[in-house]
């Protein structure tokens, strides 16, 4: 069976299983290896992406449910927040192995897209999803609230 | 014995004996209540008989006593932490639909439907009695202004609570099916609605 996917604006096509978890699509066929595998049971949140712009695990959704929906992966990301997620993480050094980042930055991403001015509460339900084995849940926090401030003051230089 | 108390022991006698006709995964008909006590009683023990749905996990898990649901047989706090958020279905960027799909998704073991969500906060059943869930269901400010008739026609046909019986993975589906459930909704209906007495 072949799908067509819309996956960082490019239509692509994959051929297999339609029950096969988006998250190998994503990898293995389309090559596109920034989103992560890390529990496959949509518990740690490293496998996420955006279809159609809010956040989904792709390990825990069927290739067969994307056809005319937009998949953003962490190498789509180009949003003015996204650019302001990404200065702030480097500025604040956020990751540390970094294999959960993307994960972590999609949701930032989204959260932020969602809910510009924000609260140390909103950002902790918003990523609750999101596990980090480093522990760099502060500095994800201080980089969440460091790129809301900059998109508020329109620094984004 | 008080009169109250003499009618709540023979309900009580009468349920037990119900669980132990039926079994586990099995419901009682209606009919099989038809020579239960008089009305009053009858229409009781109907509803202790749906109570095993109501009070079912795979139910109670989306009618917390908090802003989070549970899952599993246990009713442990759901994994990752979610809340209910302004809708009942997630917070900002951690939605119900971030997990859970149209559908139970076999190969990560996350159950699924189009109307994932919440019970909303009203219609909390955990923590609380079968006498005390019954006057819930019909109470119009706990029970989404539903009249009765709209309460059968939402247990008996709606589509996220027949997920009860269609749960998928190794997680138990609610005893009997949801059409027998209707049937006992309506049964307890039709016979007055009387809920249990907590003793």
């Amino acid at each position: 069976m072949t799908i067509s996917l819309k996956v960082n604006g490019e239509t692509r096509e994959f051929s297999g299983d339609p029950d096969t978890p988006l998250l190998w699509v994503i990898r293995d066929d389309l090559g596109l290896t920034g989103t992560k595998y890390g529990c496959g049971i949509a518990q740690c949140g490293a496998c996420t992406v955006h279809v159609d712009g809010v956040p989904l695990r792709s390990c825990s959704a069927p290739v067969a449910a994307m056809p005319g929906r937009a998949i953003t992966t962490i190498e789509g990301l180009s949003s003015r927040v996204a650019k302001a997620v990404q200065k702030a993480w480097i500025e604040l050094d956020v990751a540390q192995c970094g294999y959960c980042q993307s994960g972590q930055i999609m949701s930032a991403v989204a959260l932020l897209e969602k809910k510009p001015k924000l609260s140390d509460r909103d950002i902790d339900l918003a990523m609750a999803g999101n596990i980090c084995r480093c522990a760099t849940y502060q500095r994800i926090r201080a980089a969440i609230h460091l790129a809301s401030k900059r998109l508020a003051a329109g620094d984004l230089s | 014995m008080p009169s109250r108390s003499k009618a709540w022991f023979a309900v009580s006698v009468l349920a037990s004996t119900a669980a132990s006709l039926s079994g586990a995964d099995d419901l009682r008909s209606p009919e099989s209540f038809s020579s239960t006590g008089n009305q009053a009683e009858r229409s009781r023990a109907i509803f202790i008989e749906a109570g095993r749905v109501f009070q079912h996990p795979r139910c109670l898990n989306c009618h917390p006593a908090t802003e989070r649901p549970t899952q599993g047989e246990d009713l442990h706090p759901h994994s990752p932490l979610v809340v209910r958020g302004l809708d009942d279905r997630g917070a900002a960027a951690l939605r119900c639909t971030t997990c859970h799909g149209v559908a139970n998704f076999a190969a990560s073991g996350v159950p699924g439907h189009p109307l994932w969500h919440m019970a909303p906060r009203e219609m909390t059943w955990q923590g609380k009695s079968l006498a005390q869930i019954c006057e819930q269901i019909k109470d119009l400010r706990h029970n989404g202004a539903r009249t009765l008739a709209q309460i059968h026609e939402h247990v008996a046909h709606d589509s996220l609570v027949g997920w009860a019986w269609r749960p998928g993975g190794s997680r138990k589906p609610a005893p009997g099916t949801q059409e027998e459930f209707g049937a006992l909704i309506a049964a307890w209906i039709e016979s007055g609605a009387a809920c249990p007495v907590d003793q």
